[in-house]
């Protein structure tokens, strides 16, 4: 069997001190979409930083491999490099640096060597194309003054480019018209392979609608309260979070009783 | 695009710019400022009796004058007056050629890159060492064209008419303490005579050096631009890295008669332990232009304030400014425009970096005098803070008395965020590269608010500073 290209195991993370995740285990094998879904503070942003390796965040117990390796203690641009990308929910302007220098710059350090120079203006042409943006888009400066469907496109277009091993995916869908829905999930899919695996995380099963997903976990306080096929989106658009609350406690009142028992 | 340079203000400093040479000079004041130093220093340089005057009363209002308490006090008062040599000579002739200069002072210049520039892309170049000029040059055509290019005390021996008559008249000595204090032991500095509707093309260029401890040095530059004339003057300084204090109190004075045009441009990069306290004024005549463009990469404390006095209608003048300040450093600059005729324009343009505990400020004014109508006058300054431990501190003020007069101001302060940090190595790139790379897009903004001309002129000139080769 093929080894796992990440697992999360019995993670908790808090931050200036308060606990946020607490004991998240999730497997994401080579060319699986999971998508994680979970009412706003359950802790999806958390978990998509932390594997990023966001400074803010303390991990104070268990691991994150990625590819066999224990990436928990790593620094964020040694993951980015070795294939790890988070396509943000707010990305950040960096006035002053243009879209394609930035592109550019990340293409290099991505690949070191292996970067190709001369095709850069065609690939990234390209990808331009594909997600239907504009050839100006190139001179502009990294997500300054970005309507928020350019932001998205633009996190899109980087992955694209950046050709991700994991991509995990914080919230792309929101604040997107069904337009740009549209062509944003086309960009993911076309990524979608063998080798690539995605964790989308979303508020809403919207975008599930395009990207298929293989497993749907369910995050509520910090803890994954459920995990299930395809059905499982559909079964929360019904229902709403409000079940998982109830879930929640109890899970946790159940881990507190077996520490205690 | 190439890939970023790394930006290490100052880290190479102590290899590239702060060895010493063993001392060897001429002359060597006692420590200290007395009258009779003052008056030594005036004999030697054996000058009229009207310089000696001027230096002693000069002398009795830096004395009489308090330091300004409107400035970096707590810095400003670690200064030991008594603990500066005020005039050291390093040698008894000015070489016309670098084989007239002494060994160990030409290879300093080597060293520094200087003759190089010179046969690259200089008209004419003078460099001091300590007090004095110890080599001054200018092509062979601009001479014949009448062009002057010396320094200072040659110029108040081949020309004391005109440095009579201008010297001192944009700043007097009383104007601040610092420029009476250079009134009193001035010694060095250029003397640019620049006749009726001549353009010196490529750049004149000084390049000031401090070599011993305890120094002090105080050049004085008077820079005249006949009518219709153009001239770009460019200084450099750089000094040894020594544990104690060193004194730098220069007073440059441009006049810009009608129609002409002076750039004057400044990359400041002395050691972190030179006070730099700088007057640096220019009047502008009618449709005559001044345009001060200003690096700050060094020094312990810079005060530094390039004003234009714009007394003719139609006249323009502009501060273009770039600071950096790093750990224990204080960039304390801005600029001054002063519109006493109608029509007049002006530009300041401020930008500073400040990181690892270092402090910038922009202090600036805009006065508009009541005559004055139809004045235009536009100042920005951004500040980036790198760290939570820097500084940044906006003193504008604006003294409008005319009605009709446009003035904007826009200031602001940004800091390099965990953020944007996070966000550029998540990219892949280290912390460094993403450091750097958010410096160069500070510049970016800033150099697409320029002219062209300037643009290219300011980032050559960063980048040698940053890559260390000076000239």
């Amino acid at each position: 069997m093929s080894q796992p290209l990440l697992e999360i195991k019995n993670l908790h993370v808090t931050i200036e001190g308060k606990p946020i995740l607490k004991g998240i285990s999730l497997t994401v094998n080579r060319g699986e979409v999971h998508a994680l879904m979970g009412p706003n503070g359950s802790g999806k942003s958390t978990l998509s930083n932390v594997l990023m390796g966001h400074p803010k965040y303390t991990v104070t117990q268990g691991t994150i491999l990625f590819q066999g390796e224990d990436y928990t203690a790593l620094s964020t641009d040694a993951r980015a490099r070795a294939g790890i990308f988070l396509a943000f929910q707010y990305p950040t302007a960096i006035p002053g640096v243009s879209v394609a220098n930035f592109v550019r710059t990340a293409m290099k350090a991505r690949f070191g060597e292996a970067f190709e120079a001369k095709s850069f203006r065609k690939s990234f042409k390209g990808a331009l194309e594909a997600l239907g943006i504009s050839e100006n888009f190139a001179t502009r400066y990294v997500n300054d003054g970005f309507s928020g469907g350019e932001k998205k496109r633009h996190e899109v277009l980087q992955m694209t480019l950046l050709k991700p091993r994991l991509a995990i995916l914080d919230e792309t869908d929101s604040g997107l018209d069904i337009d740009a829905l549209k062509t944003v999930s086309e960009g993911i899919n076309r990524l979608r392979g063998p080798e690539l695996g995605i964790l989308l995380i979303t508020h809403y099963q919207r975008i599930l609608d395009y990207v298929q997903p293989d497993k749907i976990h369910v995050l509520k306080e910090g803890q994954i309260v459920r995990s299930g096929g395809k059905e499982l989106a559909l079964e929360l658009e019904k229902t709403g979070y409000k079940p998982y609350e109830t879930e929640a406690a109890e899970a946790h009142a159940a881990g507190a009783k077996g520490v205690l028992g | 695009m190439s890939t970023p340079k790394p930006i290490n203000i100052g880290q190479d400093y102590e290899t590239k710019y702060g060895f010493h040479d063993p001392e060897k000079y001429i002359f060597k004041a006692q420590k200290g400022l007395t009258a009779r130093g003052v008056e030594e220093i005036s004999e030697m340089k054996k000058e009229p009796d009207w310089m000696r005057q001027f230096r002693l009363k000069s002398l009795e209002h830096f004395n009489r004058k308090p330091l300004p308490g409107w400035a970096d006090v707590a810095m400003l008062s670690q200064i030991n007056f008594d603990n500066i040599h005020y005039y050291l000579k390093p040698t008894d002739k000015e070489g016309r050629s670098w084989d007239e200069v002494p060994e160990d002072i030409k290879k300093t210049f080597d060293r520094l890159g200087i003759p190089e520039a010179e046969r690259k892309f200089l008209a004419g170049v003078s460099a001091q060492y300590e007090s004095e000029v110890v080599y001054h040059s200018i092509r062979k055509d601009l001479e014949a064209q009448g062009v002057v290019f010396l320094g200072m005390d040659e110029g108040l021996r081949r020309h004391p008419e005109l440095v009579k008559r201008y010297m001192g008249t944009i700043i007097p000595p009383a104007d601040n303490k610092f420029s009476a204090l250079n009134s009193a032991v001035w010694s060095g500095g250029s003397f640019v005579y620049v006749p009726k509707n001549t353009k010196v093309e490529i750049p004149l260029q000084a390049y000031f050096r401090i070599n011993s401890e305890n120094m002090g040095q105080f050049e004085r530059t008077l820079i005249i631009a006949d009518e219709g004339s153009s001239v770009h003057y460019i200084e450099g300084c750089t000094a040894p890295t020594y544990s104690s204090d060193s004194l730098h109190s220069a007073v440059v004075e441009l006049i810009a008669l009608p129609h002409s045009h002076i750039r004057y441009t400044t990359i400041q990069n002395w050691s972190n332990n030179v006070y730099n306290l700088v007057t640096k004024r220019a009047i502008a005549y009618e449709n005559a232009i001044v345009e001060w463009l200003d690096g700050n990469l060094g020094s312990k404390l810079t005060m530094k304030y390039p004003g234009v006095y714009l007394a003719g209608p139609k006249a323009r003048g502009e501060v273009i400014s770039v600071a950096f300040a790093g750990k224990g450093q204080h960039q304390d600059a801005g600029a001054k425009m002063v519109h006493a005729a109608p029509e007049t324009s002006s530009t300041i343009v401020s930008k500073s970096i400040s990181k690892d505990g270092g402090r910038t400020s922009y202090r600036g004014l805009v006065k508009v005098y009541p005559q004055a109508h139809h004045v235009k006058s536009s100042v920005r300054c951004d500040a980036l803070l790198m760290d939570e431990i820097s500084r940044s501190d906006t003193y504008p003020t604006m003294e409008i008395d005319a009605q009709d007069a446009q003035i904007g101001h826009e200031a602001s302060v940004s800091k390099v965020g965990e953020e944007q940090l996070f966000y550029l190595m998540s990219r892949g790139l280290k912390e460094q590269e993403a450091t750097t790379l958010i410096v160069n897009g500070f510049f970016e903004a800033f150099a697409k608010e320029l002219p062209l001309e300037y643009a290219v002129e300011l980032n050559r000139l960063v980048q040698m500073e940053m890559e260390g080769s000076v000239g």
